[in-house]
């Protein structure tokens, strides 16, 4: 893992940044999408059966993904977050922890603000460092990205290397490239198809 | 064989073998002093995964993950703890269809010593309705395997949530000792 501090980490662009991730999944890696932005970048960056798209229930991706890769041990499991999302559900991360899943990544987008409703800042604009916190909560392999090359890295290691990891990017204050189609019934169907889940 | 008409088997290892029989292995709880003897016999039985979370919302994110990825799972609270889940349950559990098997000891009544408890209560059934999630209040022992055990294949057939309120009549509660 890197030292980057969130200071040095570079600006990036969250769409960019999503693009990248799912070139890298090869293996039909489950992906979480957080409430809002994470989620409207990740449908935007292209369909996946294996991708699921919270509608609500703001906070909940980690733990989302906690409970499917407990489910599915064999079987990458990603959690894309916004800053304010996880810091509404902060203990996740100790629970992660405690738990230690090695096929559970989680990517935090952090762009200092609450983007979908107004820009507010969050506190992470302020003086929390997400990664520090996500360290001292028992996930070691806690990393800002330096950059695109640095984020690409870290992700690629985190899913050959085993977790649990979580890789923290800057983001600037671009809003989200598009947004999903609104029909939790048939995002979930399709998810658990994706999953190879019979009923 | 003993003579269980006479000795049953105590209300936990009743719910604990309908989980299993049911193949309901996750099992994540937020604490409770009359859930103890249950999350005790649970995580004494390799068959289940069995862990706190740090708060009933995330609880309830975790067995849906799992439900979604092929694994049952179930979420042990009190009735203060039920209280906190309304919008997950909303925008989560509800719309997505999750039958998310919820067990809630219930404070509150029947000799209640905290005013803020018998406060919290007043608000868990009035939610349920609202939200149109199916619910049992369990008050006798000689009805829990039927109700539990016909409500989880009901809750996975129908891809609707369940809520098994523990009523202090089945569970002994929790007693005022002043």
């Amino acid at each position: 893992m890197t030292n980057t501090t969130a200071h040095n980490a570079k600006v990036m662009n969250r769409f960019d940044l999503t693009k990248r991730l799912v070139a890298k999944l090869d293996h039909d890696e489950a992906v979480i999408g957080g409430i809002g932005n994470s989620n409207f970048d990740l449908w935007m960056a292209g369909p996946r059966p294996q991708n699921f798209y919270m509608l609500g229930s703001m906070g909940l991706a980690i733990p989302i993904a906690l409970g499917a890769a407990i489910a599915q041990p064999q079987r990458h499991v990603v959690a894309l977050e916004g800053d304010g999302s996880l810091l509404m559900m902060l203990g996740c991360l100790a629970t992660v922890a405690a738990r230690a899943p090695k096929n559970l990544t989680i990517v935090v987008w952090d762009n200092g603000m609450y983007q979908i409703s107004g820009s507010q800042p969050t506190a992470s604009a302020a003086k929390a460092d997400l990664v520090g916190i996500a360290r001292a909560s028992g996930i070691e392999r806690s990393a800002w990205a330096a950059d695109e090359a640095d984020f690409e890295r870290l992700f690629k290691a985190a899913l050959s290397e085993g977790g649990p990891t979580l890789i923290a990017a800057r983001i600037d204050g671009e809003p989200g490239t598009g947004a999903t189609d609104r029909d939790p019934v048939q995002i979930r169907a399709r998810f658990m198809a994706g999953l190879d889940v019979k009923r | 064989m003993s003579d269980t008409s006479k000795n049953p088997p105590p209300w936990y290892e009743v719910v604990l073998a309908t989980l299993k029989a049911n193949n309901v292995k996750l099992a994540v709880y937020v604490p409770d002093k009359v859930l103890t003897t249950l999350i005790k016999a649970l995580e004494a039985d390799p068959f289940f995964i069995v862990f706190a979370a740090t708060r009933e919302e995330e609880a309830l994110g975790i067995i849906t993950g799992a439900w979604m990825a092929g694994m049952r799972g179930t979420l042990l609270m009190q009735t203060s703890g039920f209280a906190t889940l309304p919008n997950a349950l909303a925008s989560l559990v509800m719309p997505y269809q999750i039958p998310a098997i919820m067990f809630v000891s219930e404070r509150g009544t029947l000799g209640e010593f905290n005013l803020g408890q018998a406060l919290v209560c007043h608000t868990m059934r009035p939610v349920l309705s609202s939200l149109g999630i199916e619910n049992h209040t369990i008050t006798r022992h000689d009805e829990l395997e039927f109700i539990v055990d016909r409500s989880i294949k009901q809750a996975v057939a129908t891809q609707a949530p369940v809520t098994f309120i523990l009523s202090p009549l089945l569970t002994g509660g929790k007693v005022f000792k002043a």
